[in-house]
């Protein structure tokens, strides 16, 4: 059969190919990764040193809010949308995914979204500055008019993760090659096909959630508003309903990553599969009932907080679970550090440190300090840049090859890991000192007592930023001029996806399915 | 031998500075301890917490490290054939099971402690607004509002004055006294968005909540001057709002508050009186400024332009100039408006100072309608009102 590969524009706009889409998803995640960076680089600008030097404060609020928006829902969401629509297919011997139109049809809403959000910028009133957290009535009756935008955003892009979750979990459960069990799937598969679950599960509460909010605001209804009967504190209970498995949303697909990686590279098979496959399903089933771990101070019933907090604490034994798994893999193989698991092995130490910051602010009655502290800030970016970021950037020097047929140059991505690796903690680490000395989120200007910090943390993240930039040049340079790939440039590489498939994977791929022994 | 001994004098010299700037920042890396039990027994916790993590990072992270290296391909070219063991893997699940039973117990312990406000010595309602504290002592006839020391329309914020200054933004004009080891419940609430009454070194951060009362409490043992801030994002100028305790011993803390009674004794004395006499336009545009620096420029800004549309400009505005509206305004200043973020000043200035304040706004920034509003009209409106 003629491999019949559409041109021009119309390829991209009518595409319900997985690959294309796949490549669409991850190139319009890293143009939002670019964007919400140099929100952050305005951010630790401001923050270099105290005063108010660059921006006003509400401007500051403003970039505070759409930086977490953006990387949340703009980077880090569709990057991992992108690499399951690459992979999954190939990895369990489909021809594509289930529901093609439906496919192009989420990828294509993001852009409109995103182009809502984004015009909010230019809007008077500015953007929404309430954080990305939008706690109401801040966002509600004191909201700029541009919240709208926000809200109607927000709506377009839980439609399209819904669709894609919809489109991963039909494709797993209707598509797999012949002989490829559930159990035999490849880790990264089973990380999305829960995810997929988490985002069918929570994405519609985000929906209720912002709906009320435009009801709030434009139609009478006082949902949030204590003056009216309603209750702000709900407010937080319904997005930290969403907002706490979306956290597991952002990082269970990069566990699945570092899975394949660290055992590909280990020239050693995962060690306990299974168990691997029970933690990650249990970190998604706590991650429903410690939502209001996020809460400890909005005065809670003793009961309540006893109950998060202890809920909370359990996630760290199928974590725990994970990370020695990880270091079981690498125990004994005959390890090689190719970029893919440079990054790997990053992703596993500093999400590890991330899950200890992270076991320290369930402790309620220590979280009183740390709450809404840089310490918190320091967590949740331990865990999404070196967590959710690396296991992409892994993820993109692994399978660059399948997806090419071009190699990157292992130089370059190893100074690109380092470059990473020393800016990540420059950035991050000194947030936990300035956390812990008393410097609370979310303010444009501080004492001198964190002025050090602050400084540190800024040259850091400058750093951070323009190692981006040479990634996309590693990047590039590899597609234009780069080595061709051989069929299978790792030598310990397994899966459907290295052992029956060509590099570059041809634009169809099992038109007829492969049998799995 | 002179270059090398001035090399090695020099080195020295920059060893021993690093190492003391090391040492200096070294004390500030970690949680302070505090100054009450319940946040001595928190930084406690926090060390204990801090040591098993970093026990469990040293053997996990030096598992790793020596596979890294032993175990390259180099060192180890013949990778291992197994990858499952039921028996290590339940014993790496109960592990961390016990370490955070050994971890949840105390904390558990403290929490209960942490939450028990009851038979408190004196009460304070806490309430934050935009963007200033308000402290009324419920057992006292006393009440006033917290602000940052320098106005934020007034301040520039510049790096001289940050650097200057050892409590730059960490310092109001009217601190909150309490009496020291008394147990003193907060009852902390809000007025407009949420806020968050942190202060680190006594332990308490408590949400302030509109339509809530949330209830914490503090027993300080020494005296001294506590700093905070504001941790919940509430608008423009939320990284102004501080929070100050300062704890005094129990004879100081009468004193303090005979001291405040008698200053309202004598504030009300002067307000009435200022309401009860008739002002020139002059005299009310003066007052009318500075109230209006200091109350109503953080969004309306100092030349009445305000920050449309979220903050209205009241410069050319209809209400503002419109001799019919006259009472609107008035409302609108005295009332607030429901369904925005303007609050109600009926209750946080004197009629003077509001007859003033809208005197200045209705003949400020070529708005120039010669309207004066007495005292009296502001008696009037809200006798009217009730």
């Amino acid at each position: 059969m003629a491999d019949h590969h559409p041109t021009g524009i119309k390829r991209w706009l009518f595409t319900t190919n997985h690959k294309d889409i796949g490549s669409m998803y991850l190139w319009f995640s890293f143009i939002m990764f670019l964007i919400g960076g140099a929100m952050a680089m305005v951010i630790r600008a401001e923050l270099y040193q105290p005063g108010l030097q660059f921006v006003e404060p509400n401007f500051f609020n403003s970039m505070t809010t759409m930086h977490g928006l953006i990387m949340v829902f703009g980077a880090v969401m569709p990057s991992m949308v992108g690499l399951a629509n690459w992979l999954i297919p190939m990895q369990i011997g489909a021809p594509d995914m289930a529901l093609p139109r439906m496919n192009n049809w989420s990828f294509w809403i993001l852009p409109f979204a995103f182009t809502l959000l984004l015009s909010s910028l230019f809007m008077d009133g500015g953007a929404p500055n309430f954080g990305w957290t939008f706690y109401a009535p801040l966002s509600t009756t004191y909201g700029p008019p541009s919240t709208d935008f926000f809200i109607l955003g927000v709506h377009m892009m839980g439609i399209s993760s819904i669709m894609g979750a919809i489109n991963v979990i039909v494709t797993v459960f209707n598509m797999r090659a012949p002989g490829m069990t559930l159990m035999k799937m490849p880790l990264f598969v089973w990380t999305w096909v829960i995810t997929a679950f988490l985002l069918i599960m929570v994405m519609p509460v985000l929906a209720g959630a912002v709906t009320m909010m435009l009801t709030d605001r434009h139609f009478g209804t006082d949902f949030f508003n204590a003056a009216g009967g309603g209750d702000p504190v709900m407010f937080q209970h319904i997005f930290w309903f969403f907002g706490h498995p979306e956290v597991y949303i952002m990082i269970l697909p990069a566990f699945g990553v570092a899975s394949e990686i660290i055992a590909a590279f280990a020239r050693k098979k995962l060690f306990g599969y299974s168990s691997m496959v029970y933690a990650t399903a249990s970190i998604a089933l706590l991650s429903f009932i410690v939502w209001a771990h996020h809460m400890f101070t909005v005065g809670m019933p003793i009961a309540g907080e006893l109950f998060f907090m202890i809920a909370t604490m359990l996630i760290a034994v199928p974590t725990g679970v994970k990370v020695f798994n990880w270091v079981a893999t690498m125990w004994q193989g005959s390890m090689t550090f190719e970029t893919p698991m440079l990054f790997s092995i990053a992703f596993v130490i500093l999400f590890t440190i991330g899950g200890f910051s992270g076991v320290m602010l369930a402790m309620a009655p220590v979280d009183f300090q740390y709450h809404d502290t840089y310490f918190v800030v320091a967590h949740f970016h331990y865990v999404l840049f070196p967590g959710a970021i690396f296991g992409t950037t892994a993820a993109v020097y692994y399978w660059l090859p399948k997806w090419t047929g071009k190699m990157y140059n292992e130089k370059l991505g190893k100074i690109h890991f380092w470059w990473s690796m020393i800016a990540v903690n420059l950035t991050f680490f000194p947030m936990h000192f300035s956390g812990l000395a008393g410097m609370p989120r979310r303010i444009p200007d501080y004492n001198m007592m964190f002025a050090a910090f602050n400084q540190l943390a800024s040259i850091g993240a400058f750093a951070l930023g323009l190692s981006q930039l040479f990634f996309l040049f590693i990047i590039i340079k590899a597609i234009r001029s780069g080595k061709k790939a051989e069929d299978k440039p790792w030598e310990g590489a397994t899966g459907l996806e290295w052992d029956a498939l060509p590099c570059p994977a041809p634009y169809h791929t099992f038109d007829t399915p492969p049998q799995v022994k | 031998m002179a270059i090398r001994r001035k090399l090695i004098a020099s080195l020295t010299a920059l060893v021993s500075f690093v190492l003391s700037g090391v040492v200096q920042a070294t004390a500030d890396l970690n949680m302070r301890p505090g100054v009450t039990e319940t946040s001595q027994e928190a930084y406690d916790l926090h060390m204990m917490v801090v040591w098993v993590m970093t026990g469990i990072a040293v053997v996990v992270f030096g598992l790793m490290f020596y596979s890294i290296i032993a175990h390259r391909k180099s060192n180890n070219p013949k990778p291992a054939t197994w990858s499952h063991s039921t028996k290590v893997e339940i014993v790496w699940t109960a592990i961390p099971f016990i370490i955070l039973i050994f971890l949840t117990i105390p904390a558990i312990k403290l929490l209960i402690k942490m939450e028990d406000a009851s038979d408190p010595d004196i009460s304070i309602q806490v309430t934050g607004s935009q963007w200033k504290w308000h402290y009324k002592y419920l057992d006292h006839n006393v009440e006033f509002y917290s602000n940052l020391k320098t106005p934020q329309q007034e301040a520039n914020f510049d790096l001289e004055k940050a650097t200057s200054n050892a409590n730059y933004l960490l310092e109001v004009d009217k601190e909150l006294v309490i009496p020291v080891n008394k147990k003193v419940r907060f009852l902390v609430t809000a007025d407009d968005v949420i806020h968050s009454w942190w202060v680190p070194e006594l332990g308490v951060k408590k949400d302030a909540i509109p339509g809530f009362i949330n209830e914490t409490w503090t027993s300080v043992p020494k005296p001294g001057t506590y700093r905070g801030q504001c941790t919940e994002l509430c608008g423009k100028w939320h990284g102004f709002m501080p929070v100050v305790v300062r704890a005094v011993p129990q004879a100081e803390f009468d004193a303090w508050i005979a001291q405040k009674n008698d200053e309202r004794v004598a504030a009300e004395k002067a307000a009435a009186e200022a309401a009860a006499k008739s002002w020139d336009l002059d005299k009310l545009m003066t007052l009318g400024e500075e109230v209006y620096n200091a109350k109503c420029a953080a969004c309306h800004k100092v030349d009445g332009s305000g920050t449309p549309p979220l903050f209205p400009a009241l410069k050319g505005s209809e209400i503002a100039t419109k001799a019919e509206r006259m009472d609107e305004h008035i409302g609108i200043v005295v009332n607030g408006k429901t369904g925005t973020a303007m609050a109600a000043f009926g209750s946080q200035l004197t009629d003077a100072e509001l007859a003033a304040v809208i005197t200045y706004e209705r003949n400020a920034w070529g708005n120039e309608t010669g309207d004066v509003v007495q005292p009296a009209d502001i008696q009037a409106f809200k006798a009217g009102n009730q």
